[in-house]
């Protein structure tokens, strides 16, 4: 009785599967962006009929795909071809995040200064084989070291004491010495207020959702300048943070979006390395901010803004300061002034109003005569937390947690817990 | 933790059920082919390898051919051909299954990388799309959620259900479970134990590559790039042990697990503030717990793990 059931079963459920597959299930992008806007199936799957400006599955907008920026090719005046620069990383440049961008900023200033360039890849952080590949590099003639994550930092304090005539590179860091050894970072939250324009703008609901990462003062520092943007375009508007605690898994991520657009939210940022939260916000017809670089081509109607590192004009600077010995460790984190971090391409549909505003604000940021952090400022719970007119500082010991580089709380506007 | 004011709108609750299953689909489709082989006695720890080779290959292909279940049908054959190597070592020669096991997720991560090098940030995709059901779909809450799956879910489904038949009602599955329990009684029987656990290598090898694929052309819905298995593979190991390796009670764990990791990441949006750092954990405590209850529970029982396993048949040392 229960086999018989049981075959019942099988061939009902066989007789649903031939079915789908015959049936008009199928669809596919290969070749024309314009069309996946409603063949996602997890997006539409979830509409339930709150998915943005989007009536049903169809989407009102079809973007024109602006032709992505993507960081130009460094020049350089300075012939560096004396330094041997070697950069060590945490994986493949196939990650198509992190690594790729430094590992395309090095070939770029290599390019441009003649500089010779050695690479490792997949070195594990604390692992004894960064000590050895560093080792290895120097034994082979580098006398530039640039370390790209942040588990290399002891090791690189050891090495430069050892071998003084090598300069040491280390990003995402906080120690250095004043001759050979320092960190550098960029401060790609000035570039995340600009798309916080961009956002606040766009949000017909106000409800706007942000699939963060781990709960630290690089991201959370994104997300205050990103909220302050948005508020700056949108006053009463909100941002959702979702974490995933992940920096690259695009299954957990893109279900984090999806949370979020289910809760209603039409425009979302993100963190990580994925492209996930654009493809759930062009299934669900939302808007999508990107980070890292300019990926407007995964999701053509979502993409709004981004932004963008381009390490080239950071590296050729460095090997600039090996070339001529000018380098002396410290701390360096420059911003939109060097080109380090910049805003990528707008969709076509951003209007003039917030063009020109984008243009002030990255003007002002360019010249120095102002910052997104500049006060007055509130925490989530209305405290004033930065007065008016003061700027944090970048770093120190300051009570309140309101260094930039320690920074532990949320601006108002921003819904969720930045504790760990 | 702040319950203060709960909201779940109908979005959110069909959002997550639509997650869960999604989640579930991807988990149990690896986890089935795993318990194929461990019914057949044979430990593969290589599953995190093959998801990533089906991964990788399922997706080149879905994007190439523009079809999803080409890419599927591609994915199952990456994951069966990089099987075939534990198959071959740990079964052929007699190696130790664990270590045969464990340098097949290294050599396939390794491979998927590789071959996906090209295909790294490439917009094409290959969707499966839901499934339109006549009747079925137009229920509430139901047709928005169960009958809206992709067809890879009720796939994963039929082949939970055909792979119980065959297991518990078939010759061919007394040889497998027999290869399982005692693999010397198999051979007296007249089975060929090597072809048998073999050949249960290469279909859970299959059906760990269609998870893969799943992960790639529907799931994740983003081209290949290294590191999307994300561990899901040894989750799928450990979901065996979970489902005390019966495909039913295995289906059940996958779905938990999936219910799991989708409240997770939904908690925030249903008012609960809860520290990000301790959700992101609560798949892995609620693994724990479970494994707890039902050992527990079991405690006077015999082991529910297949006799054999773990141990290469040789005949001359019977």
């Amino acid at each position: 009785m229960k086999q018989r059931l049981l075959l019942v079963l099988s061939i009902l459920l066989s007789f649903t599967l031939i079915t789908a597959a015959c049936g008009d299930d199928e669809s596919t992008d290969t070749a024309d962006p314009v069309d996946n806007g409603d063949s996602g199936d997890s997006g539409d799957g979830g509409d339930g009929g709150d998915d943005g400006d989007g009536d049903g599955d169809e989407c009102s907008r079809t973007g024109t795909v602006a032709a992505p920026v993507k960081p130009d090719d460094t020049t350089s005046e300075v012939d560096a071809s004396g330094v041997t620069a070697a950069f060590v990383y945490l994986t493949d440049p196939g990650d198509a995040g992190w690594t790729w961008a430094h590992n395309r900023g090095a070939e770029q200033a290599a390019a441009a200064t003649g500089a010779t360039l050695l690479t490792v890849d997949n070195i594990a952080e604390g692992s004894p084989e960064f000590e050895q590949s560093v080792r290895d590099f120097i034994a082979d003639g580098a006398n530039a070291v640039f370390a790209t994550s942040f588990g290399y930092m002891d090791a690189m304090e050891t090495l430069s004491g050892e071998f003084p005539d090598v300069d040491f590179f280390h990003a995402t860091g906080f120690k250095a010495n004043d001759t050979n050894f320092g960190n550098y970072f960029g401060r790609v939250y000035q570039a995340r207020y600009l798309t916080g324009l961009a956002a606040g703008a766009a949000s017909a609901s106000g409800n706007i959702g942000y699939v963060a990462a781990f709960p630290i003062p690089e991201v959370i520092r994104g997300i205050n300048a990103f909220t302050l943007g948005v508020r700056e375009a949108n006053p009463d508007a909100t941002v959702t943070v979702n974490w995933t605690s992940t920096w690259f898994d695009p299954a957990v991520e893109g279900e984090a979006a999806q949370a979020l657009l289910d809760g209603g939210a039409d425009v979302l940022a993100m963190h990580q390395d994925s492209t996930a939260a654009g493809e759930r916000a062009e299934a669900a017809c939302a808007r999508w901010v990107s980070y890292n670089s300019d990926m407007s081509e995964f999701a053509p109607n979502a993409y709004l803004a981004s932004a963008i590192w381009n390490w080239g004009a950071y590296y050729a600077d460095a090997i600039e300061s090996v070339a001529d010995g000018s380098f002396a460790g410290g701390g360096n984190w420059p911003g939109m002034e060097t080109g380090l971090v910049q805003i990528g391409s707008l969709a076509d549909d951003v209007s003039d109003a917030t063009r020109t505003l984008i243009d002030e604000r990255s003007a002002a940021m360019i010249d120095g005569s102002w910052d997104p952090f500049t006060g007055p400022i509130n925490d989530q719970d209305g405290n004033l937390v930065i007065a008016d007119g003061d700027v944090p500082p970048d770093f120190g010991a300051d009570e309140e947690g309101r260094s930039l580089l320690d920074q532990n709380w949320f601006v108002e506007g921003v819904i969720g817990s930045a504790g760990g | 933790m702040i319950l203060a004011d709960i909201t779940i709108s109908e979005a959110a609750a069909i959002g997550l059920v639509i997650a869960t299953i999604q989640f579930a689909t991807l988990l149990y489709l690896a986890a089935l082919g795993e318990t194929i082989a461990e019914r057949a006695g044979v430990l593969n720890l290589g599953v995190e390898g093959m998801m990533a080779v089906g991964a990788v290959t399922g997706y080149i292909a879905g994007a190439v051919s523009g079809s999803p279940w080409i890419g599927l049908l591609v994915g199952a054959l990456g994951g069966a051909l990089l099987a075939s190597i534990h198959a071959f070592v740990a079964v052929g020669l007699g190696a130790d299954q664990v270590v045969s096991g464990l340098a097949l997720t290294i050599l396939g991560l390794g491979l998927a990388d590789y071959i996906g090098a090209d295909y790294t940030g490439d917009s094409r995709r290959a969707w499966f799309a839901d499934v339109d059901i006549p009747v079925l779909t137009d229920i509430p809450w139901v047709g928005e959620t169960i009958f809206a799956a992709t067809p890879v879910t009720y796939l994963a489904a039929l082949l939970g259900v055909s792979t119980w038949f065959v297991l518990n009602r078939t010759a061919i599955g007394l040889g497998i479970r027999a290869a399982g329990e005692s693999a010397s009684t198999a051979d007296a029987a007249g089975h060929s134990v090597a072809r048998i656990r073999a050949g249960a290598v290469v279909v859970g090898g299959a059906f760990a590559g269609m998870s893969g694929a799943y992960l790639t052309n529907t799931l994740v819905g983003t081209s290949w790039s290294q590191g999307v298995t994300a561990g899901r593979g040894w989750i799928a190991v450990a979901l065996v042990i979970f489902g005390a390796w019966r495909p039913g009670r295995v289906a059940l764990g996958a779905l938990l697990f999936g219910f799991t990791l989708a409240l997770q990441l939904r908690l925030s949006g249903f008012g609960i503030d809860f520290s990000p750092i301790l959700m992101s954990m609560a798949p892995f405590l609620m693994t724990i717990i479970v494994l707890i209850f039902i050992s527990y529970r079991a405690r006077n029982k015999p082991s529910p793990a297949p006799a054999a396993i773990g141990i290469p048949y040789r005949r001359e040392e019977r």
